[in-house]
């Protein structure tokens, strides 16, 4: 129904931070001195609207409101109206993204205090809160895409943000060509979409997309899958994301952790009317998942870079959400609810290690931390609750999400059911074993600092919004499934959640992945906690170790599979154009000159030559005129 | 159009003066093609062109005959004679070919050429009808001539007119030696010139001669070209002669240059004389 | 006896110019070589004209002859102007037209 009151105001969420970027990216050197202060306010701004949208939402009957803006393409048969849907999921998304943005951005403020191009920073993190709302509120496909596009340009250029590094630079370019990958995906999927039901607007498309054919419902399943996978470094497009922590912590923590690459969640779980017609790409979604979430789980266990490991258990834990919404209708909430809680504690985590390597003079190697619990009380308190929550330290956050994903895998009922359950279950334990080590390594144990690091504790504006972080990550998980459930706010969206019957008692779920999880703690104080961490990394280790050192060979595998075949591509065409298509244009000149200058012999200057070819030419007409007319 | 003419029949006599006169023509055509001697082929071609005038006349066109015999053997002939005697009746004409493969495809596509056109021209013209002109509209030949060429070709012989003017003014353009006025030299000066100067004082000998000198301190040639010591008179003593470089090889005939010889020595023997050097 | 025998010699006559100016190498030969092709065509129009019993091939066998003389009288002095400068009368001398 269309929007009134606030609701139909709620395109200033988008047109707030998009000033904001425009005032400090056209306004120069003049604004630097307010640059932060305004950025950080038209966030602020932004989730302030974003509360009072979502809480008139709370008030309608349908939940659901459409913003018509104006028409964005009308050529043909296409006619694209730019607007924006306000419902429950777009609202929640809505939330994250200006709650977690504002506390970043503050978090920024200190951050960023001493580095010149601060206002740029701020004038690109504002570009990317405006893209990703839009991304989450659009009311189409293409709309969805200018978004995406958008989060994927501010992505770039924050990874890149400082450029003269060579490897921010290389990580920059890694992060927008794999993402180039799964945007074309999603591009043609919005193509077959346009080209099979003449509409790209979610209402347009889910109310005719049963009329298509199966096979073209698994297509535009698998498409969406592809750009979701891009987006939101799944396997096997996922060896970008570790590479994309070269750029500021702040964005780690917003854009590579809490919002923009659960864009691919989104997508998906926007997109349940047509996954739900096509099961096959819902299995591949659920492969995806669970192959994503072992793969960042074994990885992160064996990195010695603090934001690698993040970046990996990232990874890891939006394979979970794609398990939990390739599961269906019983699992969208669970996945949904697990991003909530995810963006909170992953945030958080990530502002924890940026306040750590702050203090260790910008180090992340955690060979050379330890010891620090003492030194950054509030940085290792609000660290430890992200900690807690994300192993699923039980009544924490992540118990209830984490435990609500298995549960809807194990109430699938069949084999696979318990296969990705098992799945889960094993991850949440590797989950624990990573993030002790990491905890290990960092805060405990022997101080193995550099000469010249004198650790100290952030500033209040960098501490504060951790705290507050921290807070969420222990109560959010609670709020969401328990005293605020999230399935009941999501069901205009996803309809009357249906009361599962239980393969396995939630109680008995809970004690287990609690044991394994307490296992994997266990197996972290045995293998790191109990013996001194040595300064290097040893050399020789196990070849699982020197797989999950490596990914597990992605990039490897990326770069035999694509990248070498490319270049091998690339140089047969340039060998093919030069000798080629080159040889064919300049053989033809070559050809041509050499044929004219040996015809030029013929032209000797003797005027009997020239004659001798007159009396040729004249016998050739005189033959011809009597093969004409004798013929 | 001769409405009253019927068909003529070609008579014996006009016969016989073809069949006499059509081999006399092309016996000349062949005999100036062929003849070395450019006064020769001139007076072959005449003989051709006398023979043709006779056609003409036979072909009731007696006007032109005449005009053939008077303006082509009588002046035209005359004009290529004087000019003969101007450039010197030189012997460059060797019979030597110089063009590769140039009287073989001459030969071939003259063959070919005729035979083509012979053909075609024999099968055109199979059954031709003979209108023929007899006195011309009763007028006569010349009268005829003249009432066309004064009406319907009044514009294109005004135009020969034109162009017969141009023609005569370009020749003497063509012809004409610029020379400074008051820069023209007497007998006097060309003699002093001729003798200060190194070149020889006495006239450059005929073509086809060898010795360049006639001095009797030159000794005679001998055919294989040495110098004949005998010829030499006694007292005197024998002067180096200065000789025509003679022909000894293939090399030297493939040039014509070659074949007229020059008076620098390191020259006269390079083979192939037509050496873009040499036209410096 | 028919007039194409008159054509046919002319056609051969024309054929012998044309070789004459092709193995010539004396300019004023070459001359006489193109007058003998003029010539041949002469024979040609005033065989047609006897043909069709009109005059008008007579007429252009006298144009003929005026161009022949107007071209006669240029090409000479072209002829002797060349030979002046070149001390030469062979159209194998005059070979600068080239590449």
């Amino acid at each position: 129904m269309p929007a009134e009151g606030l609701l139909a105001a709620s395109w200033l969420l988008i047109a707030l931070p998009l000033a904001g970027a425009a005032v400090l990216l056209l306004g120069g050197r003049r604004t630097d001195r307010w640059g932060h202060l305004l950025g950080t306010a038209t966030v602020v701004a932004a989730f302030v609207l974003a509360v009072a949208c979502t809480v008139q939402l709370a008030g309608l009957d349908q939940r659901s409101a459409d913003v018509e803006l104006f028409t964005f393409i009308r050529s043909g048969e296409l006619d694209v109206t730019a607007g924006l849907l306000y419902d429950p999921l777009s609202a929640i998304f809505a939330l994250l993204i200006t709650g977690v943005g504002s506390l970043i951005h503050v978090y920024s403020i200190g951050y960023m205090a001493h580095d010149p191009a601060r206002r740029r920073f701020f004038a690109y993190l504002n570009l990317f809160v405006a893209a990703m709302l839009l991304l989450v509120l659009g009311n189409s496909f293409v709309a969805l895409y200018v978004g995406w596009e958008g989060v994927g340009l501010a992505s770039y250029l924050l990874i890149a943000f400082w450029y003269t590094r060579p490897a921010a630079a290389t990580a920059a370019k890694k992060a927008f060509i794999m993402n180039r990958v799964g945007d074309v995906g999603l591009a043609i999927a919005i193509f077959v979409m346009f080209a099979q039901l003449g509409t790209t607007s979610y209402a347009g498309v889910f109310g005719s997309v049963g009329t298509l054919a199966g096979g073209t419902i698994t297509a535009i399943g698998l498409l969406l899958l592809l750009g979701a996978c891009g987006k939101s470094g799944q396997f096997p497009l996922q060896a970008w994301l570790p590479d994309a922590m070269e750029g500021p912590t702040p964005v780690s923590a917003l854009i590579h952790a809490a919002t923009m690459v659960t864009a691919g969640v989104y997508l998906i779980a926007r997109s349940a009317p047509i996954y739900d017609l096509a099961p096959t790409a819902r299995a591949v979604v659920l492969a995806i998942g669970a192959g994503t979430l072992l793969i960042g789980a074994i990885a992160g266990c064996a990195y010695d870079d603090i934001k690698k490991v993040l970046a990996y258990s990232t990874v890891s834990q939006i394979g979970y959400m794609f398990l939990a919404v390739g599961l269906g209708p019983a699992g969208y909430v669970a996945g949904l609810a697990h991003l909530l809680a995810h963006g909170f504690f992953k945030a958080g985590l990530f502002l924890g290690a940026g306040s750590v390597m702050h203090a260790m003079n910008d180090s992340v190697d955690m060979r050379r931390f330890g010891a620090l619990w003492k030194k950054l009380p509030v940085t290792f308190a609000t660290f430890g609750l992200g900690y807690l929550a994300l192993i699923g330290f039980p009544f924490l956050s992540g118990y209830f999400t984490k435990d609500a994903i298995i549960e809807a895998a194990l109430d699938r009922g069949d084999v696979w059911g318990w296969v990705l359950g098992g799945v889960a279950v094993l991850g949440a334990g590797l989950t624990a074993f990573y993030m002790t080590r990491l905890m290990l390594m960092t805060f405990f144990g022997r101080a193995r600092w550099e000469d010249g690091v004198h650790p100290h504790e952030a500033p209040t504006v960098m501490t504060a919004p951790m705290v507050v972080l921290a807070v969420g990550s222990v109560g959010a998980g609670a709020l969401l499934v328990s005293v605020f459930p999230l399935s009941g706010w999501l069901e205009p969206v996803f309809g009357e959640p249906a009361e599962a019957a239980h393969v396995v008692a939630p109680a008995v779920i809970g004690l287990v992945v609690t044991v394994v999880m307490l296992l994997g703690v266990l197996a972290a104080w045995l293998f790191v906690g109990r013996r001194e961490v040595p300064v290097t990394a040893p050399v020789r280790v196990s070849p699982v170790t020197r797989a999950a050192r490596n990914a597990l060979y992605a990039d490897t595998v990326n770069e035999s599979l694509f990248m070498r075949p490319g270049q091998w591509l690339t140089r047969a065409l340039v060998w093919l154009d030069n000798r080629g298509v080159d040889g064919a244009v300049n053989g033809l000149a070559a050809g041509l000159g050499g044929t004219s200058s040996r015809l030029a012999r013929t032209q000797t200057g003797f005027v009997r030559s020239y004659a001798m070819g007159m009396l040729g030419g004249a016998v050739l007409v005189a033959g011809a005129l009597l093969a004409v007319t004798a013929g | 159009m001769n409405p009253d003419a019927a068909e003529v029949v070609i008579g014996t006599g006009e016969a016989v003066a073809f069949w006499v006169l059509g081999p006399v023509a092309l016996a000349g055509a062949l005999g100036m093609v062929f003849s070395r001697n450019a006064v020769h082929s001139a007076l072959w071609l005449v003989t051709t062109m006398l023979s043709l005038g006779v056609f003409y006349v036979i072909q009731s066109a007696p006007f032109l005959g005449a005009a053939q015999i008077i303006v082509y053997t009588g002046a035209i002939m005359i004009l290529f004679l004087f000019v003969l005697m101007l450039v010197g009746r030189d012997s460059s004409d060797s019979v030597v070919e110089t063009l590769r493969g140039q009287r073989v495809a001459a030969a071939v596509l003259g063959v070919g050429f005729a035979a083509l056109v012979g053909a075609g021209v024999a099968r055109a013209t199979e059954g031709l009808t003979v209108v023929g002109l007899g006195d011309a509209g009763g007028d006569g030949n010349v009268t005829a001539i003249a009432e066309l060429l004064y009406t319907r070709y009044v514009l294109a012989f005004e135009a020969t007119g034109a162009l017969l003017i141009v023609a005569a003014v370009g020749a003497l353009v063509y012809t004409q030696m610029e020379r400074r006025p008051g820069s023209r030299r007497g007998q006097k000066e060309l003699s002093r010139a001729r003798f200060l100067t190194d070149d020889r004082p006495q006239t450059l000998p005929g073509p086809g001669v060898y010795a360049r000198a006639n001095s009797v301190a030159a000794p005679a040639l001998l055919p294989d070209g040495r110098t004949s010591a005998e010829t030499v008179a006694t007292g005197v003593e024998a002067q180096e002669v200065e000789q025509m470089p003679r022909p000894t090889g293939r090399e030297q005939l493939g040039s014509p240059d070659a074949a007229l010889g020059s008076l620098d020595p390191t020259t006269s023997g390079t083979p192939g004389g037509r050496t873009g050097g040499e036209h410096r | 006896m028919t007039l194409t025998y008159y054509l046919v010699l002319a056609a051969i006559l024309f054929t012998i110019g044309a070789v004459g100016v092709l193995v010539r190498r004396n300019a004023i030969v070459v001359f006489m070589c193109v007058e003998l092709m003029l010539n041949a065509v002469n024979l040609t129009l005033i065989t047609f004209a006897r043909s069709t019993g009109t005059v008008d091939g007579q007429i252009m066998a006298l144009f003929v002859m005026v161009v022949a003389a107007a071209e006669v009288v240029v090409g000479l002095a072209i002829i002797m102007s060349i030979y002046r400068t070149r001390r030469s009368a062979s159209v194998d001398d005059a070979n600068l037209l080239k590449y």
